[in-house]
C-alpha cells in the first residue's frame, strides 16, 4: 500500500466547531479527494455545499447532477479516470444509487458515499433521524456483493471516519460508506483536523509496469490490484458483466462463481483488519449492549444507569458496521446471558447479532422506527429485564 | 459532573441558530469546556418558532439533546410561551422585554428582562438584537466568558459587521454586568 501523508492544500487544520455533514466534506477533502458528483438531499446537502465552497480553493471538481443515478455513475468514471471521488445522500437518493453501487462493486471501483439517514421508507421523514438503512448499505444492489460501511458518533468522528472511508476504499478497491444519520450530520461539535503530515492517505495504487502487461483485474480474494487511468494508454476495459482479468467479458458460470468468489472475501477475507469496535467493560459482562451512531451514545448513559443499579454491563460500539464482526459476537455470545441491541429502525443489525450468537445467549432487540433517538431510560429496562 | 443545558429560542430569522453556534464555539475552542449544539430544523426552523439546543459540560457530552434546561433565552412571545415550562425551579430566563409579555412561568425562576432590539436599533440595526441578548446573556448567567464569545464571532458574522457586532454583545453585556451587580431581576 502507497501511504504517504495528506496533501496540506485540502486540510484546514485546527479546531473548528461544526456539524457532521460539514466534517465529512473536511474529511474527504483531507483524503485528497478531488471530485465529487451529487444532488442534494436533506438532510446530507450541507456536505456538498462545504466541498462546493471549498471545491475552487483546492483544485477539486463539484458537479451537481441531474440526479442520483447520475452522480454515483460520474464517481466511477471519476475514479477510473484517476481521481478519488465522493457523493452523499439520503434515504430516497442512496435507492436511486443502488444500481451503480452494484455497478461499482462489480468493477471494483475505489468510492465513497455517505448516507446521512432520515426516516423512510419512501420520502418518509426528511428532516428528522434513523438508522434505517443498514441493511441497505449491504444488499441494497442485486447479485451477490461486498461493501465497507462505517457509522461516526460524532462531528469528530464524521472527519476520521470519511479519511478512513477514502482509504479503506483505496486498499480494497470498493465501494464505502460511511452510515450516519441526521443527529450526527446535524449536530455542532469541536472538531479537530489535525495537521496535514499527521494524516495517513492511502494513495491510488497505479499500475507502472509493461503495457502489455497490465490486467485491470485479479481474482485473487485480496483487494488493491492495481488500477490505471484512462489515457494513460493501457489497454483495459470497465464492464458490469462478468469478465476475466483484462476486463473483457466472459460470461459462464464458472467465472462468476471465481468473480463474485473474490468480491465478497477480498473484504471477508481481510476483515480482522478492517473491522473497528469501540468495547467498555465486555470482559466480565452479563450483559453488553451493542449500537452504533448516535445511538451508541444514547446507550453509554443507559449503560452508566444500569451500572449504578450493580448490573455487570458492557458495551461495544460497531464504529465498522460492514463487514460485520462475526467472530467477536460469537466469542461473546458464549460469555454474557445477554446481548441488548440499540438502532433506530425495526431491527436491522439485531439479525445479524441473533444470526452469530445462534441461540447461545438471549438476544434483546431495542428499537423503534425513525424520527428520534432512544430515551436512553428505555434501553437501561431492557438491560434490567435481560439480566433478570 | 455538571451539565448545563441551554435554549435559545425566539422567531426565525432572529438569529437564534447563530446565538447558539457562536456559544458553542466560544465554550469548545476557547474555555475548555465540551459543547454540542443541535438545532431545531426543517419547515420549524423557518418563521415561527425556532429554537437551538446547547448541552455544555466538564466532560464529553453522550446525550446530544436537552432534558431539563437551566437557562432559556427567549426572544419571542411564542418561545416564551412554548419554552417556559420546561425550565426547572431556579432556573433562569431571559426574555426580551419588548417582545415578550410574562405571565405564567414558575414564581421560583430567575427572571431578566432585557431590551435587546432597543439597544440594538440605538446602534443603528435591529439586526443586532441577538448579539445584545448574548451579552446580556454572558453576563448574567456565566456559563461562557465573555472574551471566547468575542474570539468565537470571526466567521460566524460577517467581517463588515465584525466591529458592530462586537459592540452590540460588549453593550447588552455591561447591560447584564450593572443588572446583576444591581441583585435586580425582574419579579
Amino acid at each position: 500500500m502507497n501511504i504517504v501523508h495528506a496533501d496540506p492544500r485540502g486540510v484546514d487544520s485546527g479546531a473548528h466547531f461544526m456539524d457532521g455533514d460539514h466534517a465529512i466534506a473536511e474529511g474527504a477533502l483531507a483524503a485528497g479527494c478531488r471530485f465529487f458528483a451529487g444532488y442534494p438531499i436533506t438532510p446530507s446537502t450541507e456536505t456538498a455545499e462545504r466541498f462546493a465552497e471549498r471545491a475552487p480553493e483546492v483544485g477539486a471538481m463539484f458537479i451537481q447532477m441531474e440526479d442520483e443515478i447520475a452522480s454515483i455513475a460520474a464517481l466511477i468514471g471519476a475514479a477510473w479516470g484517476g481521481q478519488k471521488a465522493m457523493t452523499v445522500t439520503s434515504g430516497p437518493g442512496f435507492s436511486l444509487m443502488m444500481e451503480n453501487i452494484g455497478l461499482a462493486a462489480m468493477t471494483e471501483t475505489p468510492i465513497v458515499l455517505a448516507n446521512v439517514q432520515r426516516g423512510g421508507p419512501s420520502t418518509g421523514l426528511p428532516t428528522l433521524t434513523a438508522q434505517q438503512d443498514m441493511f441497505q448499505a449491504r444488499f441494497g444492489s442485486h447479485g451477490d456483493y461486498n461493501i465497507i460501511a462505517l457509522c461516526p458518533d460524532s462531528p469528530q468522528e464524521c472527519f476520521d471516519l470519511t479519511v478512513e472511508a477514502f482509504n479503506l476504499a483505496e486498499a480494497y478497491r470498493t465501494p464505502v460508506f460511511i452510515m450516519t444519520d441526521e443527529t450526527v450530520g446535524h449536530m455542532h461539535e469541536k472538531v479537530v483536523i489535525p495537521p496535514a503530515d499527521q494524516i495517513k492517505v492511502v494513495e491510488r495504487n497505479l499500475f507502472t509496469g509493461p503495457k502489455e502487461d497490465f490486467r485491470p483485474y485479479r481474482f485473487d480474494c485480496q483487494g488493491g490490484h492495481p488500477m490505471t487511468r484512462a489515457g494513460d494508454g493501457y489497454r483495459f476495459h470497465v464492464t458490469g458483466l462478468t469478465h476475466d482479468e483484462r476486463g473483457y467479458p466472459l460470461m459462464t458460470p464458472a467465472q462468476n462463481q471465481v468473480v463474485v468468489t473474490h468480491l465478497i472475501e477480498k473484504i471477508n477475507g481481510n476483515a480482522e483488519h478492517i473491522i473497528r469496535l469501540e468495547e467498555d467493560q465486555v470482559e466480565g459482562a452479563e450483559v453488553v449492549v451493542i449500537s452504533y451512531g448516535i445511538t451508541s451514545r444514547i446507550a453509554v448513559r443507559a449503560v452508566a444507569e444500569a451500572r449504578k443499579k450493580e448490573i455487570k454491563v458492557g458495551s461495544l460500539r460497531l464504529i465498522t458496521v460492514w463487514p460485520f464482526c462475526e467472530q467477536r459476537i460469537r466469542e461473546l455470545a458464549g460469555q454474557v446471558r445477554a446481548i441488548v441491541v440499540a438502532e433506530i429502525n425495526y431491527g436491522q443489525m439485531v439479525r445479524e447479532v441473533e444470526r452469530c450468537a445462534a441461540g447461545r445467549c438471549q438476544v434483546v432487540s431495542v428499537n423503534h422506527c425513525g424520527g428520534a433517538v432512544h430515551d436512553p431510560e428505555v434501553i437501561t429496562k431492557a438491560i434490567e429485564e435481560a439480566c433478570r | 459532573m455538571s451539565t448545563t443545558e441551554i435554549r435559545f429560542s425566539g422567531f426565525g430569522g432572529q438569529g437564534i441558530i447563530r446565538c447558539a453556534l457562536i456559544t458553542g464555539k466560544a465554550l469548545a475552542l476557547y474555555d475548555d469546556k465540551f459543547a454540542t449544539m443541535t438545532q431545531s430544523f426543517g419547515p420549524e426552523a423557518r418563521g415561527s418558532a425556532c429554537s437551538a439546543q446547547l448541552v455544555v459540560s466538564a466532560q464529553r457530552v453522550l446525550y446530544p439533546y436537552i432534558t431539563a434546561p437551566t437557562v432559556l433565552m427567549a426572544l419571542s412571545q411564542d418561545a416564551y410561551d412554548k419554552y417556559h415550562p420546561e425550565l426547572g425551579h431556579g432556573g433562569t430566563l431571559i426574555v426580551e422585554e419588548d417582545l415578550v409579555k410574562l405571565g405564567g412561568h414558575d414564581p421560583r425562576l430567575q427572571v431578566w428582562r432585557v431590551p435587546a432590539t432597543r439597544v440594538a436599533e440605538s446602534l443603528g440595526n435591529r439586526l443586532f438584537t441577538n448579539l445584545v441578548a448574548l451579552g446580556f446573556f454572558t453576563a448574567v448567567t456565566g456559563v461562557v466568558t465573555a472574551e471566547a464569545m468575542k474570539r468565537a464571532l470571526p466567521g460566524l458574522v460577517p467581517d463588515r459587521f465584525l466591529k458592530v457586532n462586537i459592540k452590540s454583545f460588549e453593550q447588552g453585556y455591561e447591560h447584564g454586568v450593572q443588572l446583576r451587580e444591581a441583585q435586580a431581576p425582574a419579579p
